[in-house]
C-alpha cells in the first residue's frame, strides 16, 4: 500500500436504507390492506385529540388502530386504548422522530388483518419527523392557532412533505392575530398539492370535511 | 435533533466502502447536505468524532457542501434557486406564479472520500 491519498467514489444517499424499509412497509400494507397515516405536529397542537375525533367520526366505516410515539410516556396510548381502540406505544427512547424501522416494530405488535387504518402519532416536533419517511401512505401535519401563522416560514420542510395541513384549534381564532388566509397562502407556496382543512378537535367544527377526505382516500386504497 | 442517527449512518456507509477498498485510514469525507436540513455542520463533525473513535475513519474531516434549494414552476417548466428565508414567499421569476414545487435542497449524500 502506498501513502498517497486516493479518492473513492461513494455516491450514496445516507437515508437510502430508511427509504428501502419504508417502501417495503408500503408494499406490506398494500398486501394486508391497511392504510397507514402519519400525523405530525408540535407538542400540544392536538394530535391525540384529533386522532380521537377522527376515529369517532369514521368508526362505523373503518377499523382503526393507533401507533403512539409519545416520548417516554404512555398517557396518549392509554387514553386511546380506554376508548376501545387498539393502540401500541412505541419505545422511541427519547428520539426526536420516527423512522420506518421503528414503525415496523410497532406494527409487528398489531393485528393488521383486523385493521383498515393505522394512524401514527409521530413525535411532537416540526423539524425532525419531516426528514424521515415512515412508510405511511399519507402524511398529515397539524398547525394549531396558538402556534402562530409564521410557522410555514420557520419549518418549510414539514409543509413541503405533508399531504394535508390541518389548522386546528380554530375555536381560538377570535382571541388571536392568527391569519388563516396567510397560512393557506404560505403553505400552498411551499406545496401546491397540500390539502388544507380548518378544524377544532375540541368542538368538532370542520372535522367532518377532513374525515370525508380521509374516508375517500382509505376507500380508494382498500378497493384499489 | 437527529445528529446522532444521521452521523451514524454516514459512518456506516463510509466504513462499508473502506472495507471494500483496502483502506488503512479515511482522511476526508465529502458530503452534500440539503440547505433545508437544520443540522449544523460543526455538530455533525462533533458527533462524527465521537462515533468514529477506534475506527478507520477516526479523525476524518467532514467537508460539507450545502445543496441549494431549487424550486420548479410547473407552468413555465422553469427551475430556480432560492434562499431558505425566502422559501415561504417564493414566486416564479418568470410568471410570478406561486405554485412552485421543491426539486432539491433536502437530504444527505456522501459524494466521495479521501483515503490512505
Ligand atoms: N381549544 C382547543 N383545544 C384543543 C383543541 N385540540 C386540542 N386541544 C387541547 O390541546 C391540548 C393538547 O392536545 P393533545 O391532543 O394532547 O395534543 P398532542 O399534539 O397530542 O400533544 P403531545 O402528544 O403532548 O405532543 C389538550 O388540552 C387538548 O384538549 C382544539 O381544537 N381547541
Ligand atoms: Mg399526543
Ligand atoms: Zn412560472
Amino acid at each position: 500500500m502506498s501513502d498517497e491519498v486516493r479518492l473513492i467514489d461513494v455516491k450514496e444517499d445516507i437515508q437510502a436504507d430508511n427509504v428501502r424499509v419504508a417502501q417495503g412497509l408500503r408494499d406490506r400494507m398494500a398486501r394486508s390492506k391497511t392504510f397507514l397515516l402519519n400525523l405530525m405536529s408540535s407538542p400540544g397542537s392536538g394530535k391525540t385529540t384529533t386522532i380521537l375525533r377522527t376515529i369517532e367520526e369514521l368508526r362505523g366505516r373503518y377499523r382503526f388502530g393507533v401507533l403512539e410515539a409519545d416520548i417516554d410516556s404512555k398517557v396518549d396510548a392509554e387514553l386511546i386504548a380506554a376508548r376501545g381502540i387498539p393502540a401500541v406505544q412505541l419505545r422511541t427512547g427519547g428520539f426526536c422522530h420516527l423512522d420506518a424501522s421503528m414503525v415496523v416494530q410497532g406494527l409487528d405488535a398489531m393485528d393488521l388483518a383486523a385493521l383498515d387504518v393505522v394512524i401514527i402519532e409521530n413525535v411532537g416536533n416540526l423539524v425532525c419527523p419531516a426528514e424521515f419517511d415512515t412508510g405511511a401512505i399519507r402524511s398529515v401535519m397539524i398547525l394549531s392557532v396558538p402556534e402562530g401563522d409564521d410557522k410555514p416560514l420557520k419549518y418549510p420542510l414539514m409543509f413541503s412533505v405533508s399531504d394535508v395541513l390541518l389548522i386546528n384549534k380554530i375555536d381560538y381564532l377570535g382571541f388571536s392575530d392568527f391569519n388563516v388566509s396567510v397560512v393557506r397562502e404560505r403553505a400552498l407556496k411551499l406545496n401546491p398539492r397540500i390539502e388544507i382543512f380548518e378544524i377544532s378537535s375540541k368542538t368538532g367544527q370542520g372535522v367532518d370535511a377532513w374525515a370525508d377526505w380521509l374516508s375517500r382516500q382509505v376507500g380508494t386504497f382498500l378497493n384499489g | 435533533m437527529h445528529e446522532l442517527q444521521i452521523t451514524e449512518s454516514i459512518l456506516n456507509v463510509v466504513l462499508r466502502h473502506a472495507g471494500q477498498h483496502d483502506v488503512s485510514k479515511v482522511v476526508r469525507i465529502h458530503l452534500r447536505v440539503g440547505e433545508l436540513s437544520d443540522l449544523v455542520d460543526e455538530w455533525i463533525q462533533h458527533y462524527f468524532n465521537y462515533l468514529s473513535r477506534g475506527t478507520l475513519a477516526q479523525e476524518a474531516e467532514l467537508a460539507i457542501v450545502r445543496v441549494p434549494i431549487v424550486l420548479r414552476c410547473p407552468a413555465c417548466d422553469l427551475s430556480f434557486q432560492i434562499g431558505k428565508d425566502q422559501l415561504g414567499a417564493a414566486v416564479c421569476p418568470t410568471c410570478a406564479g406561486s405554485k412552485v414545487e421543491l426539486v432539491s435542497g433536502r437530504g444527505y449524500f456522501i459524494e466521495n472520500m479521501e483515503v490512505l
